[in-house]
């Protein structure tokens, strides 16, 4: 799917996409010509559709992780399915701490899919020599890593 | 009005990257894939024949003729594999990027969704239920492209892939996949079986899939009929092995040894 700018011929480049929590998504684009912006609201189903591929509109901020797309959407996974604690992909051991606030946040994501949202936000900290995980590095991930939901 | 060019028409570059994702996706998979001789399905078209029975011995059966083999429970809704290989639960290690296949009896590795479900739940996925019917499948096929490229198979040199009834999955893999799999097939004697496994058979020749033969299952017992000769005269393919209710050690080791 492209947006086309029809008084400009040109083709609209994608701005930024927002998941509001509600199953819908929203999407910019604007035409690099005149600025002007327009936004594609998908319905739950339509968001579904797209995610139930493993893509991201607006192209990916962090490498798939192994069976994202299966934790993510099963929902009757099992708590220990999985062991992430083995380390991180480049296999660089070691890592951030989490404060008392990280951690509580962090117990609230579904178990099934917490050991991976665990390593995003630790490898996100690494990569940035951030020493201890808080709620504020959590909030500038998810923004700057497009982690709505997580 | 003025002309509005199609979308073959434009040429700027995509950042939102959704072909070229899809691209990534296939590339993991042949990527996780390379290191793997033999990938056969086992199908039927037909439920309730004993495919996954069928897929976990001869596995079975080719590990212990030396062969490093994998299984990879492809049936999502009904899957049974971990339990006939004598899988026991325990959290599946996640090091490189990938996860790490289970290991069964005679060493087999496995992956299934019976390994992440919780103990006798359905496999329920998240999303607007109203319209679970539009992206459900969309779902599965990407479940089944991530047991394929998220797995660490390793060096294997057979990886059997159980598929359920139907064939949706098989035309899945055939998506996913770099060129169509041998396709093992499992019938029972039955007439009603034999004729759910032609159309199967058939859909898997015209898609490419080489035919490496029938296994007949369940005879000498109570379903009278010939469907594994009639089979494998239509579609000019050997019968591997014709296996009775309770099959012996020898009967899997010679199923394995005409693989």
């Amino acid at each position: 799917m492209k947006f086309l700018c029809v008084d400009c011929d040109r083709q609209m480049a994608f701005e930024e996409r927002r998941l509001p929590g509600d199953g819908t998504l929203a999407a910019t684009f604007k035409c690099p010509q005149c600025g002007r912006t327009v936004a594609m609201l998908t319905n739950p189903m339509e968001t579904q559709l797209v995610s139930s591929l493993g893509v991201e509109i607006g192209g990916r901020t962090v490498p798939a992780q192994p069976l994202e797309t299966v934790r993510k959407m099963v929902a009757t996974g099992r708590d220990d399915a999985f062991d992430d604690e083995g380390g991180r992909a480049d296999g660089r051991t070691g890592g951030p701490t989490w404060s008392t606030d990280a951690q509580e946040r962090l117990a609230r994501v579904p178990s099934f899919v917490r050991g991976m949202v665990k390593k995003i936000y630790a490898d996100y900290a690494r990569d940035r020599g951030i020493a201890e995980i808080t709620p504020v590095v959590m909030d500038s991930a998810r923004a700057e890593l497009g982690l709505e939901g997580m | 009005m003025p002309r509005i060019r199609t979308y073959h028409d434009l040429t700027e570059p995509d950042r939102s990257g959704l072909p070229e994702q899809i691209g990534v996706q296939r590339r993991r998979v042949a990527e996780r894939l390379a290191g793997v001789r033999r990938v056969i399905a086992v199908m039927s078209g037909k439920g309730g024949v004993g495919k996954s029975y069928v897929t976990a011995h001869l596995s079975r059966a080719l590990a212990r003729a030396g062969r490093s083999v994998g299984v990879l429970d492809a049936d999502l809704n009904g899957p049974t594999i971990p339990r006939l290989l004598g899988v026991n639960h325990s959290p599946l290690p996640t090091p490189q990027g990938a996860v790490e296949p289970a290991t069964g009896a005679d060493g087999v590795k496995c992956i299934s969704m019976a390994l992440l479900l919780e103990d006798g739940a359905p496999l329920a996925f998240r999303g607007p239920e109203t319209e679970s019917f539009v992206w459900r499948g969309a779902l599965e096929a990407s479940a089944l492209r991530e047991f394929l490229g998220d797995v660490a198979w390793g060096a294997l040199d057979v990886l059997l892939l159980d598929l359920p009834p139907g064939m949706q999955r098989y035309v899945e893999l055939c998506d996913l996949l770099a060129q169509p799999p041998p396709v093992l097939t499992v019938t029972i004697p039955t007439p009603e079986s034999r004729d759910a496994v032609r159309r199967a058979m058939r859909a898997a020749r015209e898609r490419g899939s080489q035919l490496l033969g029938v296994v007949e299952n369940m005879v000498g017992g109570e379903f009278p009929g010939s469907a594994g000769d009639d089979l494998a005269g239509e579609f000019g393919v050997p019968i591997l092995a014709r296996l009775p209710w309770r099959p012996t050690p020898d009967a899997w080791a010679g199923l394995a040894g005409r693989l």
